[in-house]
């Protein structure tokens, strides 16, 4: 799945485009709108980070299961053998792996524009990146699974979505603000980041469980 | 993984409900290996709903439907690697090669070689030259080919066809026709629902009729298919119901 999805991503790079050109658009105008005589907000950085990953990711997710309804071809995946669960988490790896790629655009975008030290502890930032798109994405690809036949899914999937994912874009949000400070508080990091972890288990084992019912019938 | 192979296809007092809308209600047939039974009747009918429960896709309301000695209600892996469907939709992706398609659905079926699999299929429907063609690029009747190799790459016991002839020429369609006699002669159980009669005409071992849901008749080595048709539409039509045998 995530090697058929990322064959046809690369050939006509349809959500790849729309979701940097719409990220990077969203950084730009935060940017204008508040970076005053070069002075970024405090604490600014990180917040915009994850509007950006959030609003992107709604855009990519909504694009992720277009293909498979346009052809039906959900319908040949939900024929096949395979456990359908494995259906889902072939699309959840498919749309992480998309929009970690367009976060390795936007941390030095965000960094660049509000002079914020992203990049100097890039380990720490790819754990909490890593983890909060995995929570935002496992909770974003069932919906957008459900919703495929519905009419007005565009409507739907962020008005089911931004409810249940606010906590962990929230924790991201800590999380990344705790790692941007001058000295690092690890107990803060780290308790933001075991909160992440638990919305992954928990959004991750809950879409697992309820995939195979929600796509029969 | 293994698949479920199984002789026979029963179908037992089958219905099913959208909310409070009938869709089907009460069908019974039975088909066993080698035979290729047809669906016939108008657009609402049921036809397509009867095909999605038989492909597990949908879960009957009553009856049930045996594959072998084995049961629909809980609809196996193994059981699902059984069975082959071409749906109205063709189910292939445009972006990817018809080689690429095929390796991808002979890979999901867990088929040994998906590439060798998926270029040997090609050559069957007569379209290796085109094999690393995007999909997108075909044809109607050619793409047809591709879901049709698709749908067999696996080599089901049971093949599902929804209107499989729509869209094809006269060559491409006598070709499926060649190819569904070739299916039924090794054994396989085919299902198929269509409107075109004069491409079904001689090719079904049974055919059952369906309107608003219901089993109207069922007739076996149909000749003539279309005053068949005809006959046994009109003779519904005028007696009101759509339950003469359901």
């Amino acid at each position: 799945m995530l090697r058929k999805d990322l064959m046809v991503e690369v050939r006509s790079l349809e959500i790849a485009y729309t979701t940097l050109f719409f990220a990077v658009s969203c950084v730009l105008v935060f940017a204008f709108a508040l970076v005053q005589e070069g002075r970024p907000p405090a604490d600014g950085a990180a917040g915009i980070l994850w509007i950006a990953i959030a609003f992107a990711g709604t855009l990519a997710l909504g694009r992720a299961f277009e293909r498979e309804r346009q052809s039906e071809t959900l319908r040949a995946l939900l024929l096949a053998p395979a456990a359908r669960p494995a259906v889902y988490v072939g699309k959840l790896l498919g749309i992480v792996t998309l929009l970690v790629a367009g976060e390795i655009v936007l941390v030095p975008l965000v960094a660049l524009f509000f002079q914020a030290p992203l990049l100097a502890r890039p380990i720490w930032l790819a754990i909490i990146l890593v983890t909060g798109t995995v929570g935002f994405a496992a909770v974003g690809t069932l919906f957008a699974a459900m919703l495929v036949r519905a009419q007005s899914r565009d409507v739907l999937l962020p008005v089911l979505l931004y409810p249940i994912t606010v906590p962990v874009i929230i924790a991201g949000v800590r999380a990344t603000a705790a790692l941007l400070q001058p000295e690092v508080d690890g107990e803060i990091l780290r308790f933001w980041l075991a909160l992440l972890m638990c919305f992954d288990i928990v959004f991750v084992t809950l879409a697992l469980w309820t995939f195979e019912p929600l796509m029969t019938d | 993984m293994t698949a479920i192979d199984f002789d026979d296809l029963t179908v037992d007092e089958v219905s099913r409900h959208f909310g409070r809308r009938r869709a089907l209600s009460r069908i019974n047939f039975r088909a066993t290996r080698g035979r290729l039974v047809g669906l016939l009747g108008p657009n609402g009918a049921g036809k397509s709903t009867l095909l999605a429960m038989l492909a597990t896709l949908l879960r009957p309301s009553a009856g049930r439907i045996r594959y072998g000695a084995h049961d629909s209600t809980t609809p196996e892996p193994a059981l699902r690697a059984s069975i082959g469907v071409l749906g109205h939709d063709l189910f292939l992706y445009p972006e990817l090669t018809a080689v690429e398609n095929l390796e991808f659905f002979a890979g999901l079926y867990a088929v040994p070689d998906p590439r060798g699999a998926a270029t040997h299929a090609l050559e069957v429907a007569g379209l290796a030259d085109r094999a690393d063609e995007a999909v997108s690029h075909f044809s109607r009747g050619m793409r047809q080919r591709v879901a049709l190799e698709r749908a067999l790459i696996h080599g089901p016991r049971l093949l599902l066809l929804d209107e499989p002839f729509t869209g094809l020429d006269d060559a491409s369609g006598a070709a499926l026709t060649a190819r569904l006699r070739t299916l039924r002669e090794a054994g396989a159980i085919v299902v198929l629902a269509t409107h075109d009669l004069d491409l079904a005409e001689g090719l079904l071992d049974s055919a059952i009729f369906l309107r608003d849901g219901r089993m109207i008749d069922v007739v076996d080595r149909p000749d003539g298919l279309r005053s068949t048709y005809r006959d046994i539409m009109s003779r519904v039509h005028a007696s009101g119901v759509g339950g003469a045998r359901a």
